[in-house]
């Protein structure tokens, strides 16, 4: 799958052109395009309702957009049109993977439990489709091994080792999202997608996600691409935020130049319509871009 | 503790009264119900009219019973409990304690150990002929529906898929053995492999248009299948005998070295010079769904240990994880449904096997009903619990049978084997109000790092579609 696309350099690993979304008469997002680069943390923001996790459902397969283009390149070359795929190939070849903004775990498994499950495609194919499993023949006792063994470490970056035999129900709220992380990170992407990790968590756990975040992109490589109404942790691991507002974007840049962007302090505060006129006259004759 | 002994031997006579009120509520409430059920009944008398008379005596004994039972649980069982607890919390005795007793820890060596003696045993006791009943009526139809059971448990326990048609499966075992021993001659040992092929085949048929449908509406299509198979049974008389259905179907041999046919020369009493008798087919046919059942439930926990089977209960708690994963739900169903339904028609060809007689009739929705209930009682993905509702409820109804003595009770007229559904009825409102989950509602973990802790029922989900 190779579209020719000549303007995509070797470091963006996600592309998104022209998105478009309509759910019926309701545009919700509308002519998107961003970049999210290797190797750093993009940050989604925008108000309640901007369209941001209709932007990661499009991405992830989850929805099919109504117009435009999702281009993801992996490390070696190969391109993906997400649009193209449907959800779990999307995680399974594109190698993204996604959490949820209510958790998605499976509270009746234990918390090791969870993370085998989302090593299934490479157990799968260890164990010959089951059939060779079954009898016991080819490499799947060590794979297995293998994957309790990365299950482990996971589970240690995340400060889950402790709780590693509990049913993942029976986690506090922090730990679940952790172990979401985690768990995503199993299936071994090369773009992680969190949709709003730090909902929930008290500042001390806040600051152990941004720890957590900070190392896989430091120690993994993985690009990771968030949605975020914490700006404590946007501003602070974010390398990229673009805003998003009324499915449009509105600003697109460093955390500093984003954070001093009139138009996103006017999306946020609000501002009174003469009051925004004067906001978007000095943004064109201030000729930014 | 003299301050709780002294009021704990002295009943409070407020609860005396309540006891009494509770009582004669629970009397009126049983008269209110059965007055139509029991106290009146409808017959036909010599001239086929349909003319009724009334059971006053018997309605009596409803409810009295319901009433003094009433009065009793209120007023001696209830509060003696209660102080038990309390006295229990007092002393500060744990309500689990953790260690196990031998019988406990020892449990599937003891059952398995019972199981293989179970033959022999009946046969020193009651002779030869004396066993059949217990061999058959006991040992090899509470087996059936052992297997059954477990075969649905991949379906509904572990898919968390509702499959309310699965004896759909068993129907199509039991006439793949019917017809093709029939018509081809070919042996048990050949068609039990290839009833279960074909059972997978047509869950796999049904699978693919039905397993985009979530709860509900997948639960009804499954209903559906169920009747389109016993309807086609029913109707396609020149292949299936319609619902004559087909008879004279080959037993089984003992891997065609010893035949249980009577005019066979290897046949198997005949070689050792045994008087003639129908138990010793029996007696193999229960050493052959003891086996069939054990490679049920071998198979199940292999499976359940591996990806597939981790991808099943996942499924079960979250099928939106699932896809995030990236695992196929589609096909993960369609291994659940393909391997269920490979257990259904196995057990259909042996059934096939022993009844010797296949006909519409045996596979109603009514069996689809009852294999759910001993898997829904049993704890859903739970093979120790389902077994053990298996023996409960199909050992009951057999037991049923057996109580001539509720003759002397209730009159000549009382059959009670009649009385199998309201076995059926107390049994699931007594397990659904004492223990939700089944009789066995944790889950085992299939890998651990430290210690396998069995989760609680309270977190696992019962799956939606």
């Amino acid at each position: 799958m190779t579209p020719g696309n000549t303007t995509m350099t070797r470091d963006t690993i996600l592309k998104v052109e022209h998105l478009s979304m309509r759910f019926g008469g309701l545009m919700a997002i509308n002519d998107l395009s961003l970049e999210a680069k290797r190797g750093e943390i993009t940050a989604l923001i925008g108000p309640n309702g901007a369209g941001k996790t209709t932007v990661f459902n499009c991405i992830t397969g989850f929805y099919k957009p109504t117009m435009g283009m999702i281009t993801l390149t992996q490390k070696d070359g190969d391109q993906f049109l997400l649009e193209r795929l449907s959800d779990f190939e999307i995680t399974k070849k594109a190698k993204v993977a996604r959490t949820f903004q209510n958790i998605r775990l499976f509270s009746g498994l234990t918390v090791l439990e969870n993370l085998l499950v989302a090593q299934h495609n490479k157990l799968m194919k260890a164990s010959g489709y089951t059939i060779m499993g079954l009898l016991g023949l080819g490499s799947y006792k060590r794979e297995a091994d293998g994957a309790i063994e990365l299950a482990r470490q996971w589970l240690e970056k995340a400060d889950l080792i402790d709780r590693a035999d509990d049913p993942a129900g029976d986690l506090p709220y922090g730990a679940q999202r952790r172990l979401e992380i985690a768990r995503a990170m199993c299936t071994g992407p090369e773009l992680l997608c969190l949709d709003e990790p730090a909902a929930g968590l008290n500042p001390k756990e806040s600051l152990a996600l941004n720890t957590l975040l900070n190392s896989i992109r430091d120690e993994t490589g993985t690009s990771i691409l968030l949605i975020e109404h914490d700006m404590s942790v946007v501003m602070e691991i974010s390398d990229h935020v673009v805003v998003l507002e009324y499915g449009q974007k509105i600003s697109d840049g460093t955390p500093d130049h984003v954070k001093n962007d009139p138009k996103v302090i006017a999306a946020y505060l609000g501002v009174d319509d003469d009051e925004l006129e004067e906001v978007m006259h000095e943004e064109l004759d201030g000729g930014s871009h | 503790m003299p301050n709780t002994n002294s009021s704990a031997n002295e009943t409070a006579p407020g609860v005396m009264a309540q006891a009494v009120r509770e009582g004669l509520f629970a009397g009126v409430l049983a008269f209110g119900m059965f007055l139509l059920y029991v106290g009146i009944e409808t017959y036909q008398n010599i001239d086929n009219a349909l003319v009724w008379r009334t059971r006053w005596g018997l309605l009596a004994i409803f409810v009295l019973v319901a009433a003094v039972g009433r009065f009793l649980i209120v007023g001696f069982v209830k509060p003696r409990l209660d102080r038990r607890k309390l006295s229990k919390a007092k002393a500060g005795i744990p309500e689990v304690s953790d260690d196990k007793g031998f019988f406990h820890k020892n449990f599937l060596k003891l059952s398995m150990l019972a199981l293989v003696l179970y033959p022999p045993i009946v046969v020193s006791l009651y002779g030869v002929q004396g066993s059949l009943k217990f061999v058959d009526n006991f040992g090899i139809q509470i087996l059936i529906y052992v297997m059954l059971a477990w075969g649905l448990n991949v379906v509904v326990g572990l898919a968390g898929l509702l499959d309310l048609g699965y004896v759909a499966f068993y129907a199509v075992g039991a006439y793949s053995y019917a017809l093709l021993s029939d018509t081809f001659g070919l042996s048990f040992w050949l068609l039990l492999p290839l009833a279960g092929i074909l059972a997978a085949f047509w869950g796999i048929i049904l699978g693919f248009p039905v397993l985009r449908l979530r709860g509900d509406y997948l639960a009804i299509v499954t209903l559906a299948f169920g009747e389109i198979i016993r309807l086609v049974l029913m109707n396609w008389s020149d292949v299936t005998g319609g619902t004559a259905g087909i008879s004279g179907i080959a037993k089984a041999s003992i891997f065609g070295i010893w035949s249980f046919d009577v005019g066979a020369d290897n046949n198997f009493a005949k070689v050792f010079g045994l008087p003639m008798s129908s138990a010793y087919y029996k007696i193999f046919l229960f050493y052959v769904i003891l086996a069939l059942c054990l490679i049920t439930a071998y198979v199940t926990i292999k499976l359940r240990s591996m990806p597939i089977g981790r991808a099943w209960e996942a499924l079960r708690e979250d099928e939106i994880a699932c896809r995030s994963l990236g695992i196929d739900t589609v096909k993960t169903k369609l291994t659940a449904f393909a391997i269920g339904a490979m257990f259904g028609g196995f057990a259909g060809s042996f059934f096939a096997a022993r009844q010797g007689f296949v006909s519409p009739e045996s596979f109603v929705f009514l069996e689809s009903a009852v294999i759910l209930a001993i898997v829904v009682l049993g704890g859903m993905g739970s093979l120790t619990g389902i077994a053990i509702a298996a023996v409960v409820m199909i050992g009951g109804t057999e037991l049923l049978r057996e109580m001539e003595f509720l003759k002397h009770v209730f009159g000549p007229d009382f059959t009670p084997e009649l009385y199998r559904m309201l076995l059926f009825g107390l049994a699931m409102v007594a397990v659904m109000l004492f223990k939700p989950r089944g009789f066995v509602g944790s889950r085992e973990p299939t890998a651990f790092l430290k210690e396998r802790k069995a989760v609680s029922g309270s977190f696992t989900k019962e799956g939606h579609g």
